[in-house]
């Protein structure tokens, strides 16, 4: 069998598969799956290839999707996806991730942490992060109170970072009994002057971390790009010589660890679309010190899209594939690290995710 | 042992649980009961009818005796329960 690369997109109305192989240049598109369910996020255990697929149906409620035979049936499960009786129930599955020891992380909304020991059989709540003294001041940002992002360590089973909007980002360095904020040095915008650099409640879209060093994480913020190189207790902002310091998702290099991948948006008051309505990629290969526009390929008038927070992905070939899925529906991809570009799906639900999976031949 | 009652479900449900019908009879007292039987029978089916609080979803509604209903709603001998998705989405 060749290489084959899967592109697993979450839209407003389900779940979709693009298949395409090494060269990243012919694609066909399968879905949409999960009962055209709002996904939110699809992933995949690159070693064994069962998909998850986190949403919400708002006749139904929250549930993750599983498929074992790489998208041609699915079940679902909300086992023990729900906060206790009497708080304000869950509305949709938000985020996943895998960490190293095979727990399988949810995030939800109202936001919450849950883990899954079985593959996504049965849920139990991380009440350590519901019970943080700071929960009860965090703000829904205008997707919700979600919890969307969940970063796991590669190899310690205990650390796990999570970006919830907007509350911050919290880690935990014992399995999710424990959490604290780490936020220091990303600003908050919308508070009076003097206090716009909290512990926590900033508005946080996308976390990312680098390859090879776990303790290197970058943030697309509401308000600023960011790097931290200690496991965010402490940040710094790496958003000059970007066209703007809004946007929503973040993403790695798979081996390089200096290499960052942004989208910046106009701005938020300023209709959330593509600077001067050109779309580009901007692409750092020096951890943010300065960044280089990636537009050959890319619409460059009338882009008026956006791009969400976790619709943007690479790939771990090499060079690597990045992709990216609009709010208009089309999907973006580009073989040689953002290089060129192509479109390679239009007219899809707004895509509200993008992640890989690859198969070796 | 509870009297029998009609269920009547909506499509949109039945296609998440494979081999379900739309119109199941099971045993129960009251709407909540129903539930709990559907939910033996089709496991998670349940969760998708009823939130954590715990109450029927929302954008959903149950009629019985042509009357919108709640968990604890009576079911009377031989009647229907009737499962809706109420008008909802975008």
């Amino acid at each position: 069998m060749a290489t084959q690369v899967m592109l697993l997109v979450g839209t407003k109305k389900g779940a979709f598969i693009v298949d395409g192989d090494a060269s990243r240049r012919g694609w066909s598109l399968r879905g949409p799956f999960c009962e055209t369910w709002p996904i939110n996020e699809v992933i995949a255990d690159p070693k064994t290839g069962v998909i998850w697929a986190a949403g919400g149906n708002e006749w139904f409620g929250p549930a993750v999707w599983r498929s074992v035979d790489f998208g041609a049936t699915w079940t679902h499960s909300s086992a023990g996806l729900a906060y206790a009786a009497g708080e304000v129930p869950i509305k949709a599955a938000w985020s996943l991730a895998l960490g190293p020891d095979g727990t399988l992380w949810c995030g939800v909304e109202p936001a919450g942490l849950f883990r899954s020991d079985d593959q996504g059989e049965t849920w139990s709540h991380v009440v350590g992060l519901t019970e943080h003294p700071t929960r009860a001041s965090w703000e829904p940002g205008g997707g919700g109170l979600i919890l969307h992002n969940i970063v796991p360590h590669p190899v310690d089973a205990g650390r796990v970072w999570v970006a919830v909007s907007t509350g911050g980002v919290f880690a935990t360095e014992d399995g999710g009994a424990s959490w604290a904020p780490r936020n220091r040095g990303t600003r908050a915008d919308y508070a009076p002057e003097d206090q716009r650099y909290p512990e926590h409640g900033q508005c946080v879209h996308a976390l990312a971390m680098a390859p090879g060093m776990p303790d290197r994480l970058y943030q697309q913020n509401h308000c600023g790009m960011y790097r931290s190189d200690d496991g965010g207790r402490q940040w710094v902002s790496i958003e000059a010589g970007l066209p703007s310091t809004f946007g929503f998702p973040a993403v790695a290099h798979p081996r390089d660890p200096d290499t960052l991948f942004l989208l910046p948006l106009n701005g938020d008051q300023a209709g959330r679309y593509m600077p001067d309505a050109a779309a580009a990629v901007w692409r750092t290969r020096d951890a943010g010190a300065s960044w280089q526009a990636l537009r050959d390929g890319l619409p460059q008038s009338n882009a008026f899209f956006g791009v969400l927070r976790r619709a943007m992905a690479a790939d771990r070939l090499e060079p690597a594939g990045v992709y990216f899925g609009t709010s208009g529906g089309a999907l973006f991809a580009s073989g040689d690290e953002g290089e060129s570009w192509a479109a390679i799906a239009e007219h899809l639900p707004t895509i509200l995710s993008v992640e890989t999976l690859v198969r070796d031949g | 042992m509870a009297d029998v009652v009609t269920v009547l479900l909506p499509g949109a449900l039945v296609r998440l649980f494979p081999g379900a019908p739309r119109c199941v009879d099971v045993e129960a007292a009251t709407v909540g009961d129903a539930i709990a039987a559907l939910d033996r029978r089709w496991p998670g089916m349940g969760d998708r009818l009823c939130d954590s609080t715990p109450a029927i979803r929302r954008h959903l509604n149950i009629f019985v005796g042509g009357e919108r209903a709640r968990l604890d709603t009576a079911l009377p001998p031989g009647g229907e329960m009737l499962v809706m998705t109420a008008m909802s989405g975008g």
